[in-house]
């Protein structure tokens, strides 16, 4: 008698609270009547295209192409979106959400910020109350996206549990969920945590892949042959990946924060050094000891400085239909530097490691493919820390 | 090995919690022979986790105190398997499912067992999730304990029928700690469970410190847990927190039964 809901192949599941398990059955039942909900999706598209700025670009890097000699590359101008990320479709389609399932309060976990500022955004635009948790490492390192919250009206809440990063965010606010649960609505950031949160998260992000599918018709006329993109939770990746899915040609590529490197233990490369097991709400891979105490991972990029994955990736890891490569923090600084230079954009950190290991496999692929980077979010938020790793110092 | 059950056939249930490994294991022995010798009916011990999301701050730095001075799962099996013959109650490992699954949970249970626990409590383990743990725990003769949440509501029909041991009723919304007040409606919350499964017995935690509110508790329930206001007391004490915590298992029982 499997009772167990929301898997992808063994991954996935509700490990969560008992006090939970109403919340997040009243949410999917929410979602499953207005996912085909006409006046929902048009309300939805009108967010998306009037006020989120979508379709994104998807834009021919013709500098970048000619300098690395291979395949043609395409950028997914995520960063272009309102707020600079891909964290807006979500945020944008569970606010709406949130709103019509009568709640008026909006809490959320932020690593590099970017989903606590997008959350913030949606939740001034709907007129609800807004409480971000951010570890206070975090904070520091993102200060720029804590006063961007404030501004907005959302309260910031420190969080100095454990290693003061995502994971300790993403546990601090499941707990004040446990706390308030009537009025309030957990806007997770990514694919992973109970089901329904991976679906509803994938199907909000799927808009990226959906886009670059009839652009890429547009532009080429084909599909692509390889879709790279960023993996913390993985949330611009799943939504990079999805319509491609059943498209065998298409390599679907995600680029996890090795950190120092996968040979050490300041890593956050969780498919190349983790391993299955239960946490944040779901069965999927994770760092962890032999003990299954889950590790305290490092990345330079505070929005993949995360020691798990979402399920659907962890499924896609096990079919080998995606592959997951480590990307250090050397390589992403570099490859922040060189798009920069190369095309005039900022990447996110978060999204340099993606550009990093396409700057690998373009120069191994023939002139006629096509590579799809999806960049994430700009790179504004991250020039301080930059800076600083080179070691500068930044007054800002 | 002492079924959960006999915990629940002396009067009203006192059922503390303290966390394995905090501050050291040595303390933990003497605290397990105390509070069992002060009254305490079941004993509850906390396999410490890295991230415990149900848990309080004051649960939380236990669990780092007990991770930070070395404790492990391992460790603890053979503390529990040392102390056994000492202790006359059933006592249950309150744990998350990462320690479990991670360890094997074939591995995890059937160690337990031989150790002579009677039970698993898994707060991150709901009921539809529950054929992870319970298949393998009944093939050993541990009962998986199912709790229920003041906002279970339609739900406690279901899982008060399919319980082993006891029913863990969650007396408030929230994480584990200290409240001055607890507003749910105990008694119709227990009256549920037992209209549906008449023979468990239905223990209430979360919130409870002082001997009132476990008098006005246990009018409702069969058993009261209490685990901060311990746990706040071995982190004021430390490895001297044995008698104080004694004497307060002791007027806890007292209160629960007058």
């Amino acid at each position: 008698m499997s009772k167990s809901k929301g898997r992808f192949g063994i991954h996935g599941g509700q490990y969560i609270p008992e006090t939970l398990m109403n919340a997040v059955i009243e949410l999917e039942e929410a979602y499953n009547h207005y996912k085909d909900d006409p006046e929902f999706q048009s309300e939805l598209t009108t967010l998306f295209n009037e006020y989120a700025g979508r379709p994104s670009r998807l834009y021919y890097a013709e500098k970048m192409t000619k300098d690395l000699g291979g395949a043609k590359i395409y950028l997914k101008r995520e960063d272009l979106n309102h707020t600079g990320a891909h964290k807006i479709n979500n945020v944008l389609g569970q606010a709406l959400l949130a709103k019509k399932m009568g709640k008026t309060r909006l809490i959320a976990e932020t690593g590099a910020g970017q989903h606590g500022v997008a959350t913030a955004t949606a939740a001034a635009l709907m007129g609800m109350e807004c409480v971000v948790y951010m570890g206070k490492v975090d904070m520091e390192r993102q200060a720029l996206n804590v006063y961007k919250m404030r501004l907005l009206g959302a309260e910031v809440r420190g969080v100095e549990s454990g290693t003061g990063t995502l994971k300790d965010a993403v546990s601090e606010t499941f707990r004040e969920w446990t706390n308030r649960i009537a009025d309030t609505h957990y806007c997770l950031g990514s694919v992973m945590g109970p089901h329904p949160f991976p679906t509803i998260v994938r199907d909000f992000q799927s808009v990226i892949s959906k886009e670059i599918k009839e652009q890429m018709q547009e532009k080429e006329g084909r599909l692509p042959d390889a879709v790279i993109a960023c993996v913390g939770g993985g949330s611009n990746a799943i939504g990079s990946f999805y319509n491609f899915i059943d498209d065998p040609s298409v390599q679907l590529i995600g680029c996890e924060a090795a950190g120092r490197g996968i040979d050490t233990f300041e890593t956050a490369a969780t498919i190349n050094t983790g391993r299955l097991g239960i946490f944040h709400g779901m069965k999927s891979y994770f760092c962890q000891d032999e003990y299954g105490q889950i590790a305290p991972v490092y990345s330079i990029s505070a929005g993949l400085d995360y020691p798990g994955i979402g399920p659907e990736h962890a499924m896609l890891h096990d079919s080998g239909r995606a592959q997951y490569v480590p990307v250090t923090d050397d390589e992403a600084v570099n490859a922040f530097e060189y798009m920069s230079r190369m095309e005039g954009i900022i990447p996110a950190i978060e999204s340099a490691h993606a550009v990093a290991y396409a700057m690998k496999l373009a120069p191994t692929m023939d002139k006629d493919k096509i590579i799809v980077i999806t960049i994430s979010g700009r790179g504004d938020k991250d020039c301080a820390s930059i800076a600083r790793y080179r070691g500068e110092d930044l007054h800002d | 090995m002492i079924s959960v059950r006999e915990a629940f056939k002396n009067g009203k249930a006192f059922i503390p919690f303290i966390t394995c490994g905090d501050p050291h294991l040595d303390t933990t022995k003497k605290l397990i022979k105390a509070i069992a010798g002060a009254g305490a009916d079941l004993i509850e011990l906390g396999i410490p986790f890295s991230d415990p999301t149900a848990e309080g701050p004051t649960i939380q730095e236990a669990n780092i105190r007990a991770l930070s001075g070395g404790v492990t799962t391992d460790k603890i099996f053979d503390m529990v398997a040392e102390i056994r013959p000492e202790v006359d109650v059933p006592m249950v490992f309150m744990t998350y499912a990462n320690v479990v699954y991670s360890y094997g949970t074939e591995k995890f249970v059937k160690k337990a067992a031989e150790a002579g626990m009677s039970g698993l409590i898994l707060p991150d383990v709901p009921y539809e999730e529950k054929d992870e743990f319970a298949p393998t725990c009944r093939k050993y003769g541990l009962d998986l304990i199912s709790l229920i949440a003041p906002t279970s509501h339609d739900r406690i029909k279901m899982i008060a029928k399919d319980a082993d041991g006891f029913v863990y009723c969650v007396s408030s919304l929230g994480v584990t700690g200290v409240r001055s007040n607890i507003t749910t409606d105990i008694g119709s919350m227990t009256a549920l469970v037992h209209e549906a499964n008449p023979d468990i017995p239905c223990a209430v935690g979360f919130g409870i410190s002082t001997p009132e509110q476990a008098e006005n508790i246990a009018k409702d329930a069969d058993g009261i847990i209490v685990g901060s206001a311990i746990v706040k007391q071995i982190a004021k004490y430390g490895k001297d927190a044995v008698q104080p915590v004694a004497d307060y298992v002791r007027s806890m029982k007292e209160a629960a039964n007058r």
